[in-house]
């Protein structure tokens, strides 16, 4: 009998508890949400609040190189970084680097703990919901690389018995599945294992981010990227506390006024053409907000 | 002797920067330990009340901890607090307190074990021995309490250092987060350099835990 109201006991105990975190989980978006009406202007700071602190909060990767990594000095360097140089230079702020993970990029704009992304960040209607995104700085697609003994240059090139290599969970896989279904696809859950599959010759081609298959290339002789844009065209932009008209507008306006003096080729010029080279800089770079 | 891409370690500040990476996971671990242990001890007194409500609120409060995951514990006290309350707190700050709520948390529950584990003829003999409540609890229960308590709150406290490495998530760069760095700087020019470096990493994890451990044996010795 004791050991029976021991049983009850737990279970008491650990329903209570389920019950709590359920009834967090929620109401955790309808409090978030009354936050946002509430809580509208202490969640971001706007160009004049950043200026009369001084200081600009900017989150970056710390470990994407080429576009936001730390050199062996301890310095933030790469493409977004030097973006982000020049953004707190035009503002006469200093800039304090925030290293975000790929997964938490949003929370730390909702929170207002940072007051730009500069990480990488691709524009997606999902995405855009819940930030408010500036004008694109680059552009990503897939890109497809294949040996140089036979390059494809376009899918319809493949026969029925050519596989193509992806690697799980990336775009590339989810769009060669929705769109070219009768493509075989050959999965690897990591890119070594895919490079070592491409040089064996166990595939046709190997679809990629292009910026990977391009980069590929480039340090493998023998390999050629046949088709270096293919789906959807994305663009990577900073992103803002959604609401934050006042830093949207001067980060839109200052897009455009650096498209005047070729700002961004300047930045591939000097972070992006050791990995990708000279051949794609103006596929990959957006100047002024512009894209084709 | 496979190349291990350990020069990365040698260009620039990079060793210092990992070794500053394991004081930031260090010191958040030795405060966090310093924090949890009287508070432990405190809860695990209170842990073994008859009273309903103590009990069922400790209880709840142990099973909560318990069945969130540390990383859900970190985004919450780091970003909620934030979203719900205004409050700005630093991710070490969030470490803390997440790792300080876990260690009392986890710590409590090790201490009631070991109160509850005395025999009760323990406390009779001592109070057949005219001893007050207070003076059989000085020199007979605790005693024998904090020498069941040591190899238990010792693995808690690898635990906590090891746990460490989630904090990256909230934005603290500690040793794992330099090492991802450092590695990620050289991808191209020393591919290899993730095992080496790991490698490095996991020896320095292994440099701090190892010596607490051999602590413990010797506390568990000298006081058998």
């Amino acid at each position: 009998m004791r050991k029976l109201n021991r049983v009850i006991g737990i279970l008491l105990a650990l329903s209570i508890v389920f019950a709590l975190a359920a009834c967090g989980s929620q109401s955790a978006p309808q409090s978030s949400g009354a936050d946002k009406a509430e809580t509208a202007n202490a969640s971001f700071r706007t160009v004049d609040e950043i200026k009369e602190d001084g200081t600009i909060n900017i989150g970056v990767f710390s470990d994407k190189n080429p576009f936001g990594y730390v050199d062996e000095n301890g310095e933030y360097q790469g493409y977004d970084v030097y973006f982000a140089n020049r953004i707190g230079e035009d503002l006469g702020v200093d800039v304090n680097f925030v290293s975000t993970e790929a997964a938490n990029r949003i929370e730390y704009l909702q929170t207002g703990k940072v007051d730009v992304i500069l990480a990488n960040f691709t524009v997606t209607p999902e995405r855009a919901e819940e930030v408010d995104f500036a004008l694109p700085y680059m552009n990503v697609a897939l890109g497809v690389v294949s040996p140089d003994s036979r390059v494809i240059s376009d899918l319809s090139e493949l026969t029925p018995e050519d596989e193509v290599i992806v690697i799980s969970g990336t775009t590339a896989e989810t769009y060669l599945t929705a769109n070219y279904p009768d493509i075989k696809l050959q999965k690897y859950d990591t890119y070594a294992n895919a490079k070592n599959a491409l040089e064996n010759g166990n595939a046709a081609a190997w679809a990629n981010d292009n910026t990977e298959v391009i980069a590929y290339a480039l340090q493998n002789p023998g390999y050629t990227v046949g088709i270096p844009s293919l789906g959807s065209n994305d663009t990577i932009a900073p992103a803002v506390t959604k609401g934050n008209e006042s830093l949207l507008n001067w980060l839109n306006d200052e897009i455009t006024a650096l498209g005047g003096e070729n700002f961004f080729h300047t930045d591939y010029e000097a972070t992006l053409v050791d990995t990708y080279g000279t051949e794609y800089e103006d596929s990959l770079v957006v100047e002024g907000g512009k894209t084709n | 002797m496979p190349d291990l891409g350990l020069d990365v370690l040698f260009k620039g500040k990079n060793m210092l920067r990992l070794l500053g990476g394991l004081w930031v996971a260090v010191k958040i671990s030795l405060i966090s330990v310093l924090l949890s242990i009287p508070l432990g001890i405190l809860l695990g007194i209170v842990m073994t009340f008859k009273n309903p409500i103590i009990k069922a609120v400790t209880r709840v409060y142990l099973e909560f901890i318990r069945i969130m995951p540390q990383l859900v514990l970190l985004f919450i006290v780091f970003f909620s607090t934030t979203r719900t309350l205004g409050w700005d707190i630093s991710g070490e700050l969030a470490s803390v307190i997440v790792f300080t709520l876990w260690g009392t948390a986890e710590m409590g529950d090790l201490v009631r074990g070991a109160l509850i584990s005395i025999p009760k003829h323990q406390y009779e003999s001592g109070a057949a021995l005219a001893l007050s409540p207070a003076q059989t609890y000085f020199y007979i229960i605790i005693p024998q309490t904090v020498r069941r308590l040591i190899p238990l709150s010792i693995n808690l406290v690898t635990r906590m250092v090891k746990t460490t490495s989630l904090i990256l998530m909230i934005g603290v760069v500690e040793v794992l987060k330099v090492a991802q760095q450092i590695i990620e700087a050289n991808r191209m020019t020393s591919p290899n350099a993730a095992f080496g470096v790991y490698l490095v990493v996991l020896l320095m994890y292994f440099m701090i835990c190892w010596p607490i451990s051999m602590l413990a044996r010797y506390l568990e010795k000298k006081w058998r």
